[in-house]
C-alpha cells in the first residue's frame, strides 16, 4: 500500500496533515479533537488543583488565618465544580475515548464528526463561562448548588455557574450519543461486541449515563436559575417549595456522574493489566455486563446523598439496600482484573503502576462507601472529612491514576513518542505517596468529627497535626502532577520515536503507525480475532528503552 | 431503501384518533369519576402518545430493534426518577 | 492526494454527493443520523422528565391549589393549541411521505404548513401568556393573587404561596416547551428553503424525516401537559 508524505518527505500523520491554527479549530478528525480536548481539561485541572492548594494551605492551621470564611466557600465550591464538570466528566471520554474509539473499533472516524466538534466548543464555552464565574468573585454554593442558600441567600455568581454547568453537561451529552451511535454503527467487519475491547465496552456504559442523566441535573440548574432571578418558589421552603426536590433531581444525575467518572477508567485499567500481565482478561462477559451493570444500578441508589437531608427512613432504607447492590459489579471487576495478574507474566511500566495503584485505592475508596451506605454509620460521617477521603479515594487515588495510566500507555500512539520512563515511574512514585498522604489521614479526622467545608477548626486543635500531613502530601502530589506535563512536553520534541506498538500490545490501534495517519487505516481491517489475543502475541513488553 | 411507506388514509385516520382523543379527554374531565379522573386522562395521553410513536414516528414499520430498546429505556428511566422520588415523598409522613 | 482503497471500494462514495467520507455506505449514514435522533430524544425525555417529576411532587402535595389554579386556564385556548399541534404532526408526517415518493413540491407546501401551524400555536401561547399576566397570575411577582377556594371546599381559601408553585411548573414546563417549538420552527424553516432547491429526494431525506420525529417528541410532550395543567378537577 502507497504510504502518504507531506512535502518534508516524512509521512503523513493527522499531526502533520495541516498546519495553521484554523485546521485545528475547524477539524472534524476525531484524534485532533482529542488533542484539543486535552489542553482544555489540562488547564482546568490546573486551576482546580490551584483552588485545592488554597484549601489546604488554609487547613495547616485550625483557625481561620488565610482567607475569609466566604472566601473559603468559594474556594471548595469552585475547587469542586472545575474538577468534576470540566475535568473529571470529560478527561478520559473527551481525550482518550475521543482519539481511540473509533481506532479500535476499525473505523475512520467517530459517526458524527461535526457534533465532536460543537462539543468541544460547547465544553470552551461552559469553561468559559466558569472563568468568568471565578473572576467575577466566585461562587459559594458547594459544588451541589444547594438550594435555598444558592437561590435566596448569596450574592454571588450563582446564576453564571449554573449555565457553565448546564453548557458543559450538554457537551457532555453529546460526546455520549456520539459514542453509542458510533460503538452501535461503525465497526468494522468481524468486530462483534464479544471483540470489542473492554475500553470501548467503558466507554459505550458511560454514554448511556451521560445521556439519561445529564439532562436531569441540566433541568436542575436551570429552575435554580429561574428561581433565582424571578423569585420563583419551586425550591424555597417559605413559598412552598421543597429544597429536597432539588437535591433529588440533582443527585439523579450526580451519583450516576461518578460512574460517568470512574467507568472510563475502569476501561483503560483493562487494556494496560492485560498487556502488563500478557495474558486474556479474566471473565470477559463478566466485565462487560458489570460495566453495564454498574451503569444500569448507578441510576438507582442517588438518596443515599440524602440520608440526613430530611428524606423520609423508609426512603433511606430503600436507598441504602441498592447502594449496596452497586457494589457488586465493581468488585467483579477487582476480582477479574486480580484474576487476570494471576500467573501472568508481569512488568512494571509506567501504566502498569498507575494501574495497580488505580485498583488498590479504589477498593479502598469503593469499600469506604460501602461504609456510607450504611444509615447507622453514615449519621456520624456524613458531612465529615470520611466522605471527602471517600470521593478523593475513588475520583483521584482511581481516576486521575488511570487516566494517567491510560496517558502513558497510548503517548506513544498519540504523539509518536516515547516519554522517558525513568521519569514517569518517579512521578508514578510521587503521585502514590502524595495521595496517600493527603488523604489517608482524613478518613481519620472524618472518624474523628472533623467537618467538611468548614474554614476554622479552631474547636478542635487536636486534628492540626493530620491536617499538617494532608496538606504536605497534597504538595507532593502537586510535584507528581507537574513532571508528566513537563516531560510529556519534553518528549514531543527530545523523545524517542515510537515505533507502531511499542508495548507489543493487543488491540487495533497498536496495528497502525505513532502517531495514526488522518483516516486511521489505510484499508478496512477485517477482525477475525478475539480481544486480548495475548496467547498469540509471542513477544513479551519491550523492557527498556 | 426498503423503507415502509404510510399511505395517506392511514395517516389521516391516526389524526382523527387524535383528535378523539382530545375531545373526550376534554369530557371526561367534566365528569365526576373521582379519583379516576387523572388516570382516564394520563390512559389516554398514553394512548395517543403511542399513535404518534408507532405510525407518526414509524417505530411500528421500522426495522431497527434498537430504536424500541431506545423508547422503552428512556421511558423505564423516567418511570425510575419519578416512582423512586415518590418513594420519599410518599412515606414523609409515615411514622 | 492519495485516494484510500476505502472509498475505492465503494464507488458510491463519490456517486452521492451526500454521502460523508467515513461511512461506508449511504444506509449506514442514515441508520446512524436515526439513531443519533432518537438518543437525542432520549435525553429531551429525561430533561423534561425532570419537570415532570416537580410537578408530580407539588400535585401530590398540593392538589386542591392545583386544581384552583388550572382552573384559571382558558380550557378552550389550551384544547385548541392541542388540535394544532395535532394537526401540526399530521403535516409533517405527510411532508416526510412526500419526500419518500419523490414529491419535491410538496414537501415545501407540508413543511409550510408545519410552520404556520406551529406559530399559531406559539400564538395563542403568547395570549395565554399575556391573559396571566393581566390576571396577576405571573409566580414571584409581589401582586401576584389568585382569587377563589379549593375546587368542592368553598371554606378553604387557595394557598398562595401553594399556587405560586402551580403558576412556577406552568410557566417553566409551557415556556420549555415553547423554546422547543421555537428551535423547531427554526429547523423546520431551513429545511423548507433546502426542501425547495430540491435537496431532499426518495433517497436522501433523512433531515425531513429527523426533524419530523423532533416534532412529533414536541408534540407528545404537550399531550401530557394539556392534561396536566388544564384539566385538574375541572368537574368541581
Amino acid at each position: 500500500m502507497a504510504t502518504a508524505v507531506v512535502e518534508t518527505g516524512e509521512r503523513e500523520t493527522y499531526l502533520n496533515k495541516e498546519y495553521g491554527i484554523k485546521s485545528w479549530l475547524l477539524t472534524v478528525d476525531h484524534k485532533r479533537i482529542a488533542l484539543l480536548y486535552l489542553m482544555s481539561i489540562t488547564f482546568f485541572f490546573f486551576i482546580g488543583g490551584f483552588f485545592a492548594l488554597l484549601i489546604r494551605l488554609e487547613l495547616l492551621t485550625p483557625a481561620g488565618d488565610l482567607v475569609e470564611a466566604d472566601t473559603y466557600n468559594k474556594l471548595f465550591t469552585m475547587h469542586g465544580m472545575v474538577m468534576i464538570f470540566f475535568f473529571l466528566i470529560p478527561a478520559v471520554p473527551a481525550v482518550l475515548g475521543n482519539f481511540l474509539i473509533p481506532i479500535m473499533i476499525g473505523a475512520k472516524d467517530l459517526a458524527f464528526p461535526r457534533i465532536n466538534l460543537l462539543s468541544w466548543y460547547l465544553y470552551i464555552i461552559g469553561g468559559i463561562l466558569m472563568v468568568y464565574t471565578i473572576l467575577a468573585g466566585g461562587v459559594d454554593t458547594g459544588w451541589t448548588f444547594y438550594p435555598p442558600l444558592s437561590t435566596e441567600f448569596l450574592k454571588t455568581n450563582v446564576v453564571t455557574a449554573a449555565l457553565a454547568v448546564f453548557v458543559s453537561g450538554f457537551s457532555s451529552i453529546l460526546t455520549g450519543l456520539n459514542f453509542i451511535v458510533t460503538i452501535h454503527r461503525m465497526r468494522a467487519p468481524g468486530m462483534t461486541w464479544n471483540r470489542l475491547p473492554l475500553f470501548v465496552w467503558a466507554h459505550y456504559a458511560t454514554s448511556i449515563i451521560q445521556v439519561l442523566g445529564t439532562p436531569v441535573v441540566a433541568i436542575a440548574v436551570v429552575l435554580v436559575a429561574l428561581e433565582r432571578l424571578f423569585h420563583l418558589g419551586i425550591f424555597n421552603p417559605t413559598l412552598g417549595g421543597d429544597p429536597l426536590l432539588f437535591q433529588h433531581l440533582f443527585w439523579f444525575y450526580s451519583h450516576p456522574a461518578v460512574y460517568i467518572m470512574i467507568v472510563p477508567g475502569m476501561g483503560i485499567v483493562s487494556e494496560i493489566v492485560c498487556c502488563f500481565s500478557r495474558k486474556r482478561i479474566f471473565g470477559y462477559k463478566a466485565m462487560a455486563l458489570a460495566l453495564v451493570g454498574i451503569a444500569v444500578v448507578g441510576f438507582l441508589v442517588w438518596a443515599h446523598h440524602m440520608f440526613v437531608a430530611g428524606i423520609s427512613l423508609y426512603a433511606a432504607l430503600i436507598f441504602s439496600l441498592l447502594s449496596y447492590f452497586v457494589a457488586v459489579p465493581s468488585a467483579i471487576k477487582v476480582f477479574n482484573w486480580t484474576a487476570t495478574m494471576y500467573k501472568g507474566s508481569i512488568t512494571y511500566q509506567t501504566p502498569m503502576l498507575y494501574a495497580f495503584g488505580f485498583i488498590g485505592l479504589f477498593t479502598i475508596g469503593g469499600l469506604t462507601g460501602l461504609f456510607l451506605a450504611a444509615l447507622g454509620v453514615d449519621v456520624h460521617v456524613t458531612d465529615t472529612y470520611f466522605v471527602v477521603a471517600h470521593f478523593h479515594y475513588i475520583m483521584v487515588g482511581g481516576m486521575v491514576m488511570a487516566y494517567l495510566a491510560g496517558m502513558h500507555f497510548w503517548w506513544p500512539k498519540i504523539s509518536g513518542r516515547m516519554y522517558p520512563e525513568g521519569w514517569g515511574r518517579l512521578a508514578a512514585l510521587l503521585v502514590f505517596v502524595g495521595f496517600n498522604l493527603t488523604f489517608f489521614p482524613q478518613f481519620i479526622l472524618g472518624y474523628m468529627g472533623m467537618p467538611r467545608r468548614y474554614w476554622d477548626y479552631s474547636k478542635a486543635p487536636e486534628f492540626q497535626i493530620l491536617n499538617v500531613f494532608s496538606t504536605a502530601g497534597a504538595t507532593i502530589l502537586a510535584v507528581g502532577y507537574l513532571l508528566p506535563m513537563i516531560y510529556f512536553l519534553w518528549s514531543m520534541r527530545y523523545g524517542k520515536p515510537a515505533p507502531d506498538n511499542p508495548w507489543n500490545a493487543a488491540g487495533l490501534e497498536w496495528t497502525i503507525p505513532s502517531p495514526p495517519s488522518t483516516f486511521n487505516f489505510d484499508e478496512q481491517p477485517v477482525v477475525t480475532w478475539e480481544a486480548y489475543n495475548y496467547d498469540e502475541i509471542k513477544q513479551e513488553v519491550p523492557v527498556a528503552h | 431503501m426498503s423503507e415502509h411507506i404510510s399511505s395517506v388514509k392511514l395517516y389521516v385516520g391516526i389524526w382523527l384518533a387524535l383528535l378523539a382523543g382530545t375531545g373526550l379527554t376534554v369530557f371526561a374531565a367534566y365528569v365526576d369519576l373521582g379519583p379516576f379522573n387523572t388516570i382516564v386522562a394520563l390512559s389516554i395521553a398514553t394512548i395517543k402518545a403511542v399513535l404518534v410513536v408507532l405510525f407518526f414516528m414509524h417505530v411500528k414499520y421500522a426495522h431497527e430493534r434498537m430504536t424500541k430498546l431506545v423508547i422503552v429505556t428512556a421511558i423505564f428511566f423516567l418511570f425510575i426518577l419519578l416512582a423512586l422520588s415518590m418513594a420519599d415523598y410518599g412515606t414523609r409522613l409515615w411514622t | 492526494m492519495h485516494t484510500s482503497p476505502v472509498a475505492a471500494a465503494h464507488p458510491e462514495a463519490h456517486d452521492n454527493p451526500a454521502l460523508l467520507h467515513h461511512f461506508a455506505t449511504a444506509e449506514q449514514q442514515k441508520d446512524a443520523a436515526s439513531f443519533g435522533m432518537w438518543l437525542f430524544l432520549v435525553t429531551e425525555v429525561m430533561f423534561f422528565g425532570g419537570m415532570f417529576c416537580a410537578y408530580l411532587v407539588y400535585r401530590y402535595w398540593y392538589f386542591g391549589d392545583f386544581g384552583a389554579a388550572s382552573q384559571s386556564l382558558d380550557i378552550r385556548l389550551g384544547a385548541l393549541n392541542t388540535v394544532v399541534l395535532i394537526c401540526s404532526s399530521l403535516t409533517v408526517a405527510l411532508a416526510v411521505r412526500c419526500a419518500q415518493i419523490g414529491k419535491q413540491k410538496s414537501i415545501v407546501i407540508y413543511l409550510l404548513l408545519t410552520i404556520v401551524l406551529g406559530l399559531a400555536f406559539l400564538g395563542v401561547k403568547a395570549v395565554e401568556y399575556k391573559s396571566k399576566f393581566d390576571e396577576n397570575h405571573i409566580p414571584g411577582q409581589a401582586g401576584f393573587h389568585l382569587a377563589g377556594h379549593i375546587p368542592s371546599h368553598p371554606d378553604i381559601p387557595v394557598n398562595q404561596a401553594h399556587a405560586q408553585v402551580y403558576f412556577s411548573l406552568y410557566f417553566a414546563m409551557t415556556g420549555m416547551h415553547a423554546l422547543h417549538m421555537i428551535i423547531g420552527v427554526g429547523l423546520f424553516a431551513f429545511l423548507t428553503y433546502k426542501a425547495w432547491q430540491g435537496r431532499y429526494t426518495s433517497d436522501y431525506y433523512t433531515p425531513v424525516e429527523n426533524a419530523g420525529l423532533y416534532w412529533h417528541f414536541v408534540d407528545i410532550v404537550w399531550i401530557y401537559l394539556f392534561p396536566l395543567l388544564y384539566l385538574i378537577d375541572r368537574h368541581k
